[in-house]
Formats: structure tokens, sequence, C-alpha cells
């Protein structure tokens, strides 16, 4: 995804660098914060990774069953991956699953190998996280001849669409017929609540509330007839879900291993709107970036929540601050401008004066701090009221609105939203509303130049210019970022840096921690 | 006729252009191809639906096996206004900028809401969905709003320790969420919750108990021991103007909150 970017209004090149620069300042520590501590979620990752599946009658994954009886023993501040393979050297037994299996029955002490016997664990964990990491890799060649033989979708934006029955067998004819009828990316929507379980549930999945569980089986099922469906029709379907919650990198690393194409990953979504510990968030979300960007996944973060919450102009500059701070942890972890799909949404109360005017200053100075980023413009959800006509027209805007500042990803907008889970039919009248504005339009963008000190210039550099002095807000706390989190800077909730859920799943590394999945990772290739 | 201000009418039917033409327009799929014999079908349909005539205005395939239709026809039922029944809230549906206004101007503090799923309940979908900032159907949750102090426990929370902790933050009003109804689970663990709280406090006293989930009945409120239930689809704006209304501003508050 290569974009041609011309700019169409005057950014100051020194304040766009100044804006830069100050996110990089807020991220920093964070990012130290990170490599300094691990969580519960990292390391069953890193056994995902090396090929620990399954789970136990009661539905409680070998993964967390392991890492519970590594923790009890000698705690997580070494990371599993020592003591794991070092009983395994020992012969407790012959794999990870078996292993795995007595150390929930209480049969397997865990120890804290030293010397020669931690070189070895060190050595043979390695070599098994580098076998998932290998066919992380794999997938990824896989998705690139996919995407060569078939081909991308022939124009832009990309036209994403969501499922959500809550059923994989159902989800996936409806995925099926969306992809037939125009969708060039499904995304399946998890089931509410799945952020704060401290587990990924496993196999295929019939029941959900508004959504399906992310499991490993559900990915591997709707890719298959994703890929069925895309020599169908022709072109690479590529599929999305969500690598948040709890459970952040142990589902990035199954969307590697399964060949997910997008996934949800914000860097301060799971802190704000659903209350979990900071710090927990900061270092899952490294490590699932860092496994997002071996995969060649492109990142989907989500700005939008911050305008269904607060006024979409008054907060016009914290989806900014956002997409910058975003794009800083993103870079970090290892991910190329490709793969940021950077998001944001029109969500301007269509009753104001203007309103599209403004969605079109915002969105432009969006496209244009972020040139070569896939950007995922999202549809109207808070001003949808159930008048499904008047949604539909809200919907040509926003598409139109797309078209003219040049979005790659485009969300594709329901009439129905705020009424029911789309029918078929509002998949239909929404794809044909894109299709007709998007073909419409044409090469609109190309024609389109607002005036230099017009309306939409202005207020796209007044948004940046707000964007800056929030961040110097934030830089002007003691503890920068974390402390304007906790005191309620983002103007939403106030999430301190002790507090939240899955705090007790963290621990800072000891001197001898030890992942080789971040060993791998942190590697240029 | 034209309805004056002194005779309503008491039976009325829809209305396009003209009194009493009862024209209505609907849209609906059916799932099958589209041919001559799927628009009689549509036809059909809306003939069931007391539609007579019915025009099918627009008919187009979604797929290899689905038709989609528009249909504009007149409704040959009347409706009888005399005999529309309708349950009515018995509390007003507030916005959250005026549940705060009424919690500080009337209590002059943040209102308490203990919340979470009780017994071996791990599903806090529910109760989620009522109290994170992120919300349900469009509405953000409890969280969002500035005057309630919001204390979620979140997954399988004890009795005891429920009350321990509405105790300690002088909760005002505790939410349980209970999904799981293998055996009854939800309705045994109300109860033992209930009982919980009237032996913990004084009558008067008690946290205002509220309880919710799909599988509840929403007149059982004395069977099981509680304020108040609420059923599937509640949203958090509901749950708050009840808060406000029972706690605040309702005919039952006039000697203040309970504690």
């Amino acid at each position: 995804m290569t974009t041609r970017y011309r700019p169409r209004i005057e950014l100051d090149a020194a304040t766009v660098r100044r804006a830069r620069s100050l996110a990089r300042k807020a991220g920093r520590p964070i990012v130290k914060l990170a490599r300094d501590h691990s969580t519960v979620s990292v390391e069953r990752a890193t056994l995902r990774l090396a090929g620990l599946a399954g789970a136990d009658p009661d539905g409680t994954p070998w993964v967390n069953r392991l890492v519970d009886a590594v923790r009890g023993d000698i705690g997580l501040e070494h990371g599993v991956a020592l003591p794991v393979w070092d009983a395994l050297l020992r012969g407790e037994a012959e794999d990870l699953l078996t292993l795995a299996q007595k150390a929930s029955a209480g049969s397997v002490r865990f120890h804290l190998p030293e010397g020669r016997a931690a070189g070895k664990a060190t050595t043979a964990s390695r070599r098994q996280v580098m076998a998932g990491i290998k066919a992380v890799d794999t997938r990824r060649r896989e998705r690139e001849r996919l995407v060569k033989r078939l081909g991308d979708p022939p124009r832009k934006p990309w036209v994403y669409l969501i499922v959500a029955t809550g059923d994989i067998y159902e989800d996936i004819p409806q995925a099926q017929a969306a992809a037939r009828e125009g969708a060039d990316i499904i995304a399946v929507i998890r089931s509410t609540g799945q952020s704060l379980l401290d587990y990924v549930p496993e196999g295929a999945t019939r029941e959900g509330f508004a959504g399906t569980y992310a499991t490993q089986e559900n990915f591997r099922l709707m890719r298959a007839a994703l890929d069925e469906t895309s020599r169908e029709v022709g072109r690479y379907v590529r599929l999305t879900n969500y690598a948040s919650g709890l459970c952040m990198p142990e589902i990035a690393a199954l969307a590697g291993l399964e060949r997910l194409d997008m996934m949800l990953n914000d860097s301060m979504y799971g802190i704000l709107f659903r209350d979990i510990n900071p710090i927990r968030t900061f270092v899952d979300q490294r490590l699932s970036r860092q496994i997002h960007a071996r995969a060649g996944i492109i990142i989907n973060t989500g700005e939008d929540n911050y305008l269904t919450t607060a006024d979409a102009v008054d907060a016009a500059h914290t989806v900014t601050v956002s997409q910058l701070l975003n794009e800083y942890f993103a870079k970090e972890a290892g991910l190329e401008d490709w793969q940021l799909g950077l998001g944001h949404a029109f969500e301007i109360n269509p009753e104001l004066p203007d309103s599209f005017r403004l969605e079109l200053a915002h969105a432009l100075l969006a496209r244009q701090l972020f040139p070569k980023a896939p950007l995922k413009w999202m549809s109207p959800t808070r001003h949808m009221t159930g008048d499904v006509f008047r949604g539909y027209l809200l919907d040509a805007f926003f598409n139109l609105a797309g078209a003219m500042t040049e979005q790659d990803i485009l969300l594709v907008g329901m009439m129905t939203e705020a009424v029911v889970t789309p029918w078929i039919s509002d998949r239909d009248l929404a794809l044909q509303n894109v299709r007709y504005v998007v073909g419409a339009a044409g090469n609109l963008a190309e024609d389109f130049h607002p005036a230099p000190d017009g309306f939409i210039a202005q207020r796209a550099r007044q948004v940046l210019d707000e964007a800056i002095d929030l961040l110097e807000t934030i830089l002007d706390h003691d503890n920068g970022l974390l402390d304007a989190i906790a005191d309620g800077t983002f103007g939403l909730m106030r999430r301190p840096a002790d507090a939240g859920k899955g705090l007790d799943g963290v621990a800072r590394k000891a001197a001898g921690y030890y992942n080789p999945a971040s060993e791998i990772l942190e590697q240029p290739r | 006729m034209k309805p004056g201000r002194s005779a309503e009418p008491t039976i009325v039917r829809p209305y396009g252009d003209a009194t009493g033409d009862g024209m209505v327009q609907l849209s609906f799929t059916l799932p099958i191809p589209h041919d001559k014999r799927a628009e009689g079908a549509a036809v059909q349909l809306a003939h069931k639906m007391g539609i007579d005539p019915a025009l099918v205005v627009h008919a187009k395939s979604i797929g290899p096996d689905f038709t989609f239709f528009v249909v504009y026809g007149r409704a040959n039922h009347l409706v009888d206004l005399s005999k529309v029944e309708v349950v009515e809230r018995d509390y007003p549906l507030l916005t959250p900028k005026e549940v705060n206004q009424a919690v500080k101007s009337s209590l002059h503090r943040r209102l308490v809401v203990v919340g979470g799923c009780i017994g071996t309940d791990a599903h806090t979908v529910g109760i989620d969905a009522i109290l994170n900032i992120k919300g349900f159907a469009g509405e953000k949750g409890l969280e969002y709003y500035r005057e309630l102090k919001v204390v979620n426990l979140g997954a399988q929370v004890a009795v005891p320790q429920l009350v321990a902790h509405a105790k300690e933050e002088r909760a005002d009003a505790v939410l349980v969420s209970q999904v799981v109804t293998t055996r009854d689970a939800h309705v045994l663990n109300t109860k033992e919750m209930s009982a919980a709280f009237r032996e913990a406090y004084p009558e008067r006293q008690r946290p205002l108990l509220v309880i919710g989930g799909p599988r509840f009945v929403e007149n059982q409120t004395a069977d099981l021991g509680v304020d108040r239930i609420f059923g599937r689809g509640t949203t958090p704006g509901e749950v708050a103007s009840y808060l406000v209304h029972a706690l605040v501003t309702g005919p039952d508050r006039a000697d203040g909150v309970r504690r």
C-alpha cells in the first residue's frame, strides 16, 4: 500500500516536526517502562509461539496453567522460558503440553536454572520459539504470494465491513457474502467483554455477545473461508480481528500464526476505555506490535473512540495526539509506515453549521501528517439516531469526505447503526452507497485544493496547534504520559498506573530475565 | 374529517398524502433468487401483513440467493387509540448531564455505585456494558458520569466480599449482573446476595440493590429481595436515570439517601 500523496493544505514543517518530537519525548519513558516489565500475557504469548496450544477440560488454556505454575514456584520476574525449558531438559516431561499438564496437577517443581543449565535452557527455548516465529514468517510469505497472485483491491479506499453474529459458523457465510458484494476487508467483531478475559478461549465458538470470540480455531476457519472466496472473486480479501485487552500479545501471536491481515491495536484504548492497568497495557502492547511487525500485519488504532465519548470538534486534537503517540510506539516496535492504520472518524454533530467542512479539515490533517500510513476512516455512530434514511445520507457524506481526502481504509457505515446488528440488506445498501459515492467522486481529490487561508486550512492548523499544546501539557507532568493518564488529562477517566485490571499480572523484570520471543523480535531483520 | 382539538379520533390509519389513505412503506429481504416469482412472493407477504393493494416498487438481488424489496401499499388495519397499552417507565429518562446535575444539587457529593458479577459467573459482559465508560448501545457507561463514583469489582465476586466493599465504599447502590443461568444459579445467587445485605445493614440504610441479566423477569423484585431488575437490552442511561430517581429525586427519597 504505497501512497503518492500531494499536500492539499499548508502545514508548517517545523510545527509538524515539533509535534513528532513531543510525541517521541512523551513515549520514550513508556518504552523504557515496557522494556523493564513483563506480564503473564507476554509470557503466555511466548509459550504460544513455542507451540503450546489447547486447554484443559475446564477450558483453561495450557499456557495459563503453565505460566501460573511457574509463577507459583518462582514468580514471574525471571520470565517463564528458563524454568520451563530447564524442566524439559531435566526430563520432567517430553514436551510442553505434558509439562503443562503435569504442572497443573502439581507434580512438577520449577527452579531458576543457573550456569550451564541456564545456558542450555536459553538455547533450547530460543530454538523452539524461533520455530514459531518462522511459522509466522511463512504465513507472511504466504500472504505476499496470495496478494501477488490474486491482487489487491482495484481501487482506494479499501472497503472494510464488519461481521458480528457471535457464531463463527454463521459469520463465515456472511463474511463470504460481504466479500462477494465488494468488501475488501472483513472484521470479525469480538464478543463484548473478551477484552477483560485473562485467557484466550479455545476452539470454534458459537455463542458470543454482540460478537464472536477471538480464538485460534475461529481465526483459522475464517481465514480458510476467505481464502476460498479470495480465489473466487479474484482479489485477496483481508481479515481483521482485535489484539486488545488483557491477552493482547497472545492474540497477536495467534493472528501471526493464522495469517490474519489487520489487527486493532491501540496504545491507550484498553487503559482509557476498559480500565486496564496502564503498565500492563504498554508492556503487552509492545510485544504485540513487535509480533505484528514481523507478521506483516497492518494495525488499526482506535482514535474513533475519543470522538464517541467527547465532542468531535472539541476533542479533534486528542485524535491527533493519539495518532502521533500510536505512530511513535508502532515505529519503535518495528512497524513500518505501510502498517500504520491510524484511525479517525466522522463524528461531528451534523446539526453544527459547516460540520462537513470541519470533517474535511480533520481528515485532511490526518492525511497530511501521515502521508504514507493506510489511514482508517471510521463511519458515524454517535449521531446515528435510528432514522435510517437520515443515517444513509450521513453515511454518504462520510464516504464523500473519505474520497475527497484520500483515506485508505473505509469502515463502511450502516444506516441501521444503533438499531440492529447489520442485516444482509443493510450491508448491500451500504456498499451501494460506497460504490456510488466513490465512483461518482472519482479522482475528485485531485481537484480539491482548499483555499490556502480558508476555513479548512485554518481549522487543520488550529487542531495541530491544539495537539501540540496537549502534548506539552502531558510533558509538564512529573511522570509525563503516565501521570497525564492518571489525572484525566485525556478528558475521560483517571487511570492511575497502580490501579486497573490486570495489574496483578505485571512483574518488574529481574536481572536475569529471559524471553526468547523478545530477544528474537528486538533484532532488526 | 379534520382532527380538531375537541374531537380527537380514536380510530386512525396511516397517512401517506391524504387522510385515511392508509399508505405504508416497508422493506425486507426474502431468501430466494430475484425473478417474477420472487416479486409475487413479496406481494403475497405484503397481503398477509394486511397491505392491499401492495406495490413492489423496487426489487434487487443480493447475491445469488436473496432478494431485497421495497413495497408501498395500503394497510387495511385500523388503529384503535383507546386500546393502546403502553408500559410506562416509572422514572424519567435523563441525559448524563441531567444525572450529574441532579446528584450534584441534591446530594452534594458523588453517588457511589459498587458493581460486580457474583458467584462463579465470570461473564462481566453485562456489568461492563453498564459500568465501563465504553458503555453499550451507543450510550456511555456509568463511569462516564462525573457525579457517579463507580467501583467495578469485576467477575466472581463472593457475596461477603461484595458486602464488605459496599460498606467500605459507603455504596448508595449495588449493581449485580448475572448471565449464567445453569440450574437457576442467577436466582439462587441473587437471593443469597439480597439476604446478606439485609443481614448486614439496618433496613433503611441498606444500599439500593439492582440486579441485571438476560434471564431475569423484571417484576420479580420481591421474590429476589432486590429493588430493581433490569433485563436484556438495558442501557447505562436507563440505569443511571433509575438510580437518580430511586436515590435522589424520587418520591420515596424525601429523607435523602440510604446510608
